[in-house]
């Protein structure tokens, strides 16, 4: 089984994730928005994926800028 | 040539407006749609536009600010996507078509409505509110700044109002936005319609709705329903703003000119250039009061006005001072009733309108000058006749 090195957040709208990404980047938070893995929603819209080991710093930083998060996954 | 019609379209745009949209263009990537670099940067530079617009006018979270192509569509998704028959709303008798239209086609489904009427000068009194409230009052449908004779409505007191007994209210700022500071928190405004292309200065096909924590977003019904990039699975629309209200492609480029308007303005400030229009304005009405035959329209003090001016020629047609005017001239306004004849009405001038003369950031004490010399002229000759 291949190693999780990612979490994805995923958001209700495109412009959710746009706000995510701005959230962590100056936070000084790595980031990527990424297309939602089909496995993980039917939805065809972007996640915010962020390293394994910044999932908590992430979740606190996108909470504290209010951001409406829905789930959170571990992936490759 | 000098342009005094600003309060229709802003002009010139500063540096940077037009650079900004050939940018958006060359980055040709839809905004919100696919997960690919193109696409995800036009979408960073709609979304710092949000936040843009949201820092503008104090509303804490960008996800609610909600881009149309104008203020009237804004007021359109507000007032037809509120109300429901049964409901009573309140507006005053200075409201642009952009208000009375949409209100008016809403009375004949059965929506109640109050205009209450204004001053000479265009002012409402708040305390008139009260007496016209009603147990299915919901909304205030107020304009903040007159698009003829730039009167300053007392928004802070009608949103105490408002938050007293319990219902919205809802502002057009399409006069007033990068003219005067506004502030959705302090103003106690729910939702906040906007236009891009006025004193805001970007181009025309851009404007939005700002929308309060205080809308209950399942009553506010979308004008358009259709694809937001998000919940593709399900066909019916998302709750969610800013999708909810935001079916379609947005007009990325004009929203990056308006992204780098607001840059500008944010630089100049908006108090500082405030200030200075009050100037222009101050003069343009002084000297129109002092031209015989010349009749000014509007508060004589700039502090409650923004830069619309309006003026009639004792038996002449406000059609044919504005031909006049740019014909012999070179000065560039509007005449006639200016979409509003609500407002005319108030002012006394319908059906023949006003001639509107409207100063704008770029416009010089000197063209200012030009202007009275010009008008004095117009109406020297209208004397001699």
């Amino acid at each position: 089984m291949t190693e999780n090195k990612y979490t994805v957040f995923l958001v209700p709208t495109t412009s959710h994730a746009l706000k995510g990404e701005r959230l962590l980047k100056r936070a000084g938070c790595e980031c990527r928005l990424i297309p939602v893995p089909r496995h993980l929603s039917s939805d065809c819209g972007v996640c915010v994926r962020v390293k394994l080991e910044d999932r908590k710093l992430a979740q606190e930083i996108l909470l504290q800028g209010n951001l409406d998060i829905g789930a959170c996954h571990d992936v490759p | 040539m000098i342009y005094l019609d600003n309060a229709a379209s802003s002009w010139p745009k500063p540096d940077g407006v037009a650079t900004a949209m050939i940018e958006m263009l060359a980055i040709g990537g839809n905004p919100g749609r696919s997960g690919h670099r193109l696409s995800l940067e036009a979408g960073r530079g709609v979304y710092a536009v949000r936040e843009a617009v949201a820092g503008l006018f104090s509303q804490p979270d960008p996800l609610r600010v909600v881009f149309t192509q104008n203020a009237t569509e804004s007021l359109n998704l507000a007032l037809a996507g509120y109300l429901r028959p049964g409901d009573h709303v309140i507006t005053s008798s200075m409201e642009h078509n952009s208000v009375m239209r949409p209100l008016r086609r809403l009375e004949e489904l059965g929506v109640e409505l109050t205009v209450l009427p204004c001053s000479a000068t265009g002012e409402l009194d708040p305390a008139d509110l009260a007496p016209a409230l009603r147990r299915n009052t919901v909304l205030i449908a107020l304009n903040h700044a007159s698009n003829i004779i730039g009167t300053v409505q007392p928004v802070a007191a009608v949103g105490r109002f408002a938050r007293e007994h319990d219902l919205l209210l809802l502002v057009d700022a399409a006069q007033s936005a990068g003219v005067l500071p506004v502030d959705i928190q302090q103003d106690r405004i729910d939702l906040l319609a906007f236009t891009g292309h006025k004193g805001l200065l970007g181009p025309s096909g851009t404007g939005g709705l700002v929308i309060g924590e205080r809308v209950d977003c399942e009553r506010l019904q979308p004008l358009t329903r259709g694809g937001t990039g998000s919940w593709s699975e399900r066909e019916s629309q998302p709750d969610q703003l800013p999708d909810r209200y935001e079916s379609g492609t947005r007009n990325a480029p004009g929203l990056a000119g308006l992204g780098a308007a607001l840059d500008w303005l944010r630089g100049q400030g908006i108090a500082q250039l405030q200030q200075r229009e009050a100037d222009l304005v101050n003069r343009l009405q002084k000297g129109l009061r002092e031209i015989p035959g010349v009749t000014a329209y509007g508060p004589a003090r700039a502090e409650q006005r923004t830069c619309a001016v309006s003026f009639t020629i004792a038996d002449q047609l406000p059609s044919t001072t504005g031909l006049r005017l740019e014909e012999e001239h070179g000065i560039l306004c509007r005449v006639g009733l200016h979409c509003t004849p609500a407002s005319h009405r108030t002012l006394g001038t319908f059906p023949a309108g006003t001639v509107r003369l409207s100063p704008g950031v770029f416009t010089t004490a000197g063209e200012i000058e030009t202007t009275l010399a010009a008008v004095a002229e117009v109406a020297a000759a209208e004397r001699n006749d």
